[in-house]
């Protein structure tokens, strides 16, 4: 070993040496280090380990959140708070032809679940390739879990909402419809089809001033008389006569608007609104209500009624003949179309059609429905008109034009703007259309047709009911058809403060046993509108009481027991 | 206690008189501790994906079995042997990586796992303790002084492995390796301007990796601002450590971890927190700071450049590993795929941990009654 190789071994042992002990200062450096990460590392474990633990926070976590529901349509109810129209979330189906890869298969399974579909045009649909296809609108819940279930990634889902009118077929004309797109296609849904669909506007409820349980009493009421009477149509209109709310309103037959595929128009027909007729004696409150304001007559007044009148080539004649001299409360009682139509002469032709105008009976009613029907006035008003018209007959009004016209005759001569919409801040006085004491006397002669006269089945106890029966041959082209009726009866009670007026008509009734084979409106719908009022009078706050015979005793006076010849 | 006779002059009788037997203890109770920590861990994990539920555990008491017996082998090995299989085994893991990123699926996102029979192999995994030994080797050759480009050398060999981690991508061992690396190279002598060069490089290197990974960007992102986006799994480990309290809930009792992902690997330690507390929790962390700080304080006397280097690169990444694996449960670190060494479930893992805890058990084999530096009858020779 010489002296350079030593000094060589010297320096690299030198230089080792200094090196190890450069790696022996950092590695203890790295021991310190790693020793300050493990106890930050122990601190944070007891740090958490001694934290309160947290309110378990999985469940909530694990709650989907729903995405707000965008309601497209606003909700209808009736004026309390029941839901009478409201939106369903449902699925509709489509698919995604492309992305299929047997649809022979997928066809076949889906037709299974959706039996109304038909398998060659499903296939056809899925085998296009195409990247969308509609397949079926609206799926219940079941058949969405049942598509789901098929496992085709395909088949998607669009969420789409569904009108449901949870009350079914009750106030459908009233309601009307909507399309699969949500459009409102009748009633108050048409009507108010732009308030309704407006999406910045849903939350806001469209209040009716129905009461769906009236509307219920009515319904049922008028479909069980139709049913016994055999009737092709019924309608029915329950009304406030102070603010011309409309309270209930049934058009027979009618349809259920949560499916109104295949309905035929005559159901969808509105008889209360747009079906319009010679709607017979009621027309008489408006004759005597118009002679008694303007003093043509007095009620101590009377007519002679011994024979038909003859008039051009047509008599007049009475449906329950009485043949002898009558007063003014009489002729109302016993329904005497020649009295009538003598007054009717006194009137005057000008005046009778003045004040039917100012009544609203000779336009259109102007109600929140487009299914309104204008009345069918003469075109040329003759004095055989004005003589007909006064009982009822060459005038053909609606149902709720009438309601309306009869409510301003005994609220105390104010004509309320009938409507369907509950908005108590929009309540009018209304037009004086008569005197208040002319009222007064509308409804003592009311009252009287019910206690003495023919709307005696109408009288349901301790309601006070007045009302008049209207009975007219149906109109036909040229003339009348004595076998086809419009029998109705125009309710009002109670008789002393009146608060409602209740209508009911059936479209040519059938007699029956029971009725004795008549078919008048006192026979077939005045026993509809008394047992709507038994009804529905404890649930519009009407209590029964005694009847203050006082009130009635100077028109009851001039009215000789109908017994007597 | 094993009856070897000094005068026994078997492998089994040397290793036996030479081996760091508190070193060896503590590695056995941790290999032993996993196996039962994973039987109430990752039932739960079993049953949600459908399998048995004993599947994970029958799975790491296999490997758990591999394993002991990996620790067992390599540390009866040659100091020399263990070096030779090493550089040895170092291209081939190279190569296993490179076929790993050409055939294997991606699964996470990331290209890691080769498919190999009813097993998969983690590659990486492997290739780090072999990576430390070959940097060990190639950085004591310049201490030893011979005129060689060492640091230059193990350089290149740095920049090979890293671009196979990235480009899995594999960001978590990237970093892992990278420290460790760095570690060596400081021991090793690097002079400390170096030091702190590399020091901005690394950060320079993160924020390159924020910038174009998105991955890296997001799970960032959501540990900065947990606001930003979903914190499922820190908030379930969160949520681990509040439920267990100070003494848990008793084994097989928790239920958040029902709710937590990757609770047999990944979140292991949160699981441990819920059902035996924090205190247990505390004794774990405790028993892998002693292999630590027991492995790296022993080092501290060794004399051969190698050795040193190749335990304590061994033993750092044992230590950061098990570091980065807690800081990520313990909402500390944002969230990577690093396990926690023998006790998260994951077969490529914890052989490849056993055969490093082997090689350093092996690197630290000495006559404990030789006072290091002073061999007057050349006693080391004959080790």
């Amino acid at each position: 070993m010489n002296t350079v190789s030593a000094y060589h071994n010297m320096t690299t042992e030198t230089h080792r040496r200094s090196a190890i002990e450069i790696a022996r200062n950092r590695l203890m450096i790295g021991v310190v280090l790693f020793c300050f990460a493990f106890l930050i590392m122990i601190g944070r474990t007891i740090e958490l380990g001694v934290s309160a633990p947290k309110p378990r926070v999985t469940a909530t976590r694990q709650v989907v959140t729903v995405p707000e529901v965008q309601i497209a349509r606003a909700d209808i109810v009736d004026r309390n708070g029941e839901i009478l129209a409201t939106n369903l979330e449902t699925a509709s189906l489509y698919a995604v032809p492309k992305d299929i890869k047997d649809p022979q298969e997928a066809a076949r399974q889906l037709v299974s679940i959706l039996p109304e579909l038909s398998y060659a045009d499903v296939e056809a649909k899925l085998s296009s390739g195409k990247k969308f296809v509609w397949l079926k609108r609206k799926l219940t819940p079941r058949q969405k879990w049942e598509v789901n279930a098929i496992g085709e990634p395909a088949f998607q889902f669009e969420r789409e909402e569904e009108r449901i009118y949870p009350h079914g077929r009750l106030a459908a004309h009233v309601l009307g419809y909507v399309d699969v797109d949500g459009n409102g296609l009748g009633g108050v849904e048409h009507f108010f089809d732009a308030k309704l669909g407006d999406k910045s506007r849903t939350s806001e409820q469209l209040q009716l001033s129905l009461d769906i349980r009236v509307q219920y009493a009515l319904a049922d009421e008028l479909q069980a008389a139709m049913r016994a009477y055999q009737a092709i149509g019924g309608a029915g209109l329950v009304m406030d006569v102070s603010t011309g709310e409309v309270i209930a309103m049934v058009s027979l037959p009618d349809y259920d608007p949560n499916n109104v595929r295949g309905v035929a128009d005559t159901e969808k027909f509105n008889r209360a609104t747009k079906g319009v007729y010679e709607l017979g004696s009621t027309f008489k409150t408006f004759t005597f209500a118009n002679a008694l304001d303007d003093g043509v007559v007095s009620m101590e007044d009377g007519y002679d009624a011994t024979k038909p009148l003859r008039i051009s080539r047509f008599l007049i004649r009475d449906d329950h003949p009485k043949e002898r001299y009558l007063t003014v409360p009489e002729i109302f009682t016993f329904s005497s179309n020649i009295g009538t139509a003598q007054m009717a002469l006194d009137i005057g032709t000008e005046r009778q059609q003045e004040f039917l105008g100012e009544l609203g009976l000779l336009q259109p009613a102007n109600v929140e429905l487009t299914e309104v029907g204008a009345p069918l006035v003469p075109p040329v008003w003759r004095k055989s008109s004005t003589m007909t018209i006064s009982y009822g007959h060459g005038l053909a009004v609606s149902p709720l034009q009438l309601a309306s016209g009869i409510s301003a005759m005994v609220n105390g001569g104010r004509l309320m703007t009938p409507t369907l919409v509950h908005n108590p801040e929009n309540w009018q006085t209304g037009k004086q259309v008569i005197a208040p004491d002319t009222s007064r006397k509308i409804r003592q002669l009311l009252r009287m047709a019910v206690t003495k006269g023919t709307g005696g089945r109408a009288d349901a106890v301790g309601y006070r009911v007045g009302g008049k029966t209207g009975t007219a041959e149906k109109a036909i082209a040229g003339g009348y058809a004595r076998k086809k009726l419009i029998s109705s009866f125009m309710g009002v009670f109670p008789m002393d403060d009146p608060q409602y007026a209740v209508f009911a008509l059936l479209d040519e009734p059938k007699g029956t046993k029971e009725t004795f084979g008549y078919r008048s409106g006192g026979w077939v719908a005045a026993p509809v509108v008394r047992n709507v009022i038994l009804r529905s009078a404890p649930l519009l706050g009407v209590s029964p009481k005694q009847e203050d015979a006082g009130l009635y005793q100077d028109v009851a006076l001039l009215i000789e027991d109908k017994k007597k010849k | 206690m094993i009856a070897l006779s000094r005068n026994d002059n078997s492998v089994l009788s040397r290793w036996w008189w030479t081996v760091d037997r508190l070193m060896l203890v503590l590695v056995l109770a941790l290999i032993v501790l996993g196996l039962w920590l994973a039987l109430t861990a990752s039932p739960a994990v079993a049953e949600r994906l459908g399998l048995d539920s004993m599947y994970f555990v029958k799975k790491q008491g296999l490997f758990l079995g591999v394993s002991l017996g990996a620790v067992l082998i390599v540390s009866m090995m040659s100091t020399d042997l263990v070096r030779r299989l090493a550089i040895i085994g170092f291209p081939i893991t190279l190569v296993l990586m490179a076929l790993t990123l050409l055939i294997a699926p991606e699964i996470k996102g990331a290209t890691r796992w080769l498919p190999l029979g009813s097993f998969t192999l983690q590659p990486s995994e492997f290739l780090k303790p072999v990576f430390i030994v070959t940097t060990a080797w190639i950085l004591s050759a310049d201490l030893n002084g011979e005129k060689i480009p060492a640091k230059q050398i193990s350089f290149a060999l740095y920049l090979i492995v890293v671009a196979f981690l990235i480009s899995q991508p594999d960001f978590g061992q990237t970093v892992l390796v990278s420290t460790v690396w760095m570690g060596q190279m400081a021991l090793a002598g690097l002079p400390m301007t170096w030091l702190m060069i590399a020091g901005g490089l690394g950060l320079l290197g993160a924020g390159l990796a924020y910038a174009l990974l998105p991955h890296v960007a997001s799970r960032i992102d959501r540990f900065i601002n947990p606001a930003s986006g979903d914190t499922y799994q820190t908030d379930k480990a969160m949520e681990a450590f509040g439920s267990g309290g100070l003494f848990g809930k008793g084994p097989g009792e928790g239920v958040v971890k029902l709710g937590l992902p990757d609770a047999h690997t990944d979140y292991i330690f949160a699981v441990i927190g819920e059902e035996f507390g924090a205190i247990a929790g505390v004794m774990l962390l405790l028993l892998f700071a002693g292999i630590v700080v027991r492995g790296l304080a022993h080092l501290v006397n060794e004399e051969n450049p190698f050795r040193l280097l190749a335990a304590a690169g061994l033993i750092m990444q044992f230590g950061l590993q098990t570091l980065i694996n807690v800081g990520v449960n313990l909402a500390i670190l944002p969230s990577k795929g690093m396990t926690l060494p023998f006790v998260s479930s994951g077969g490529s893992s914890m052989v490849a941990l056993a055969i490093g805890m082997g090689m350093t058990l092996a690197f630290t084999r000495r006559n404990r009654f030789i006072q290091p530096g002073f061999d007057p009858v050349g006693w080391r020779a004959a080790e």
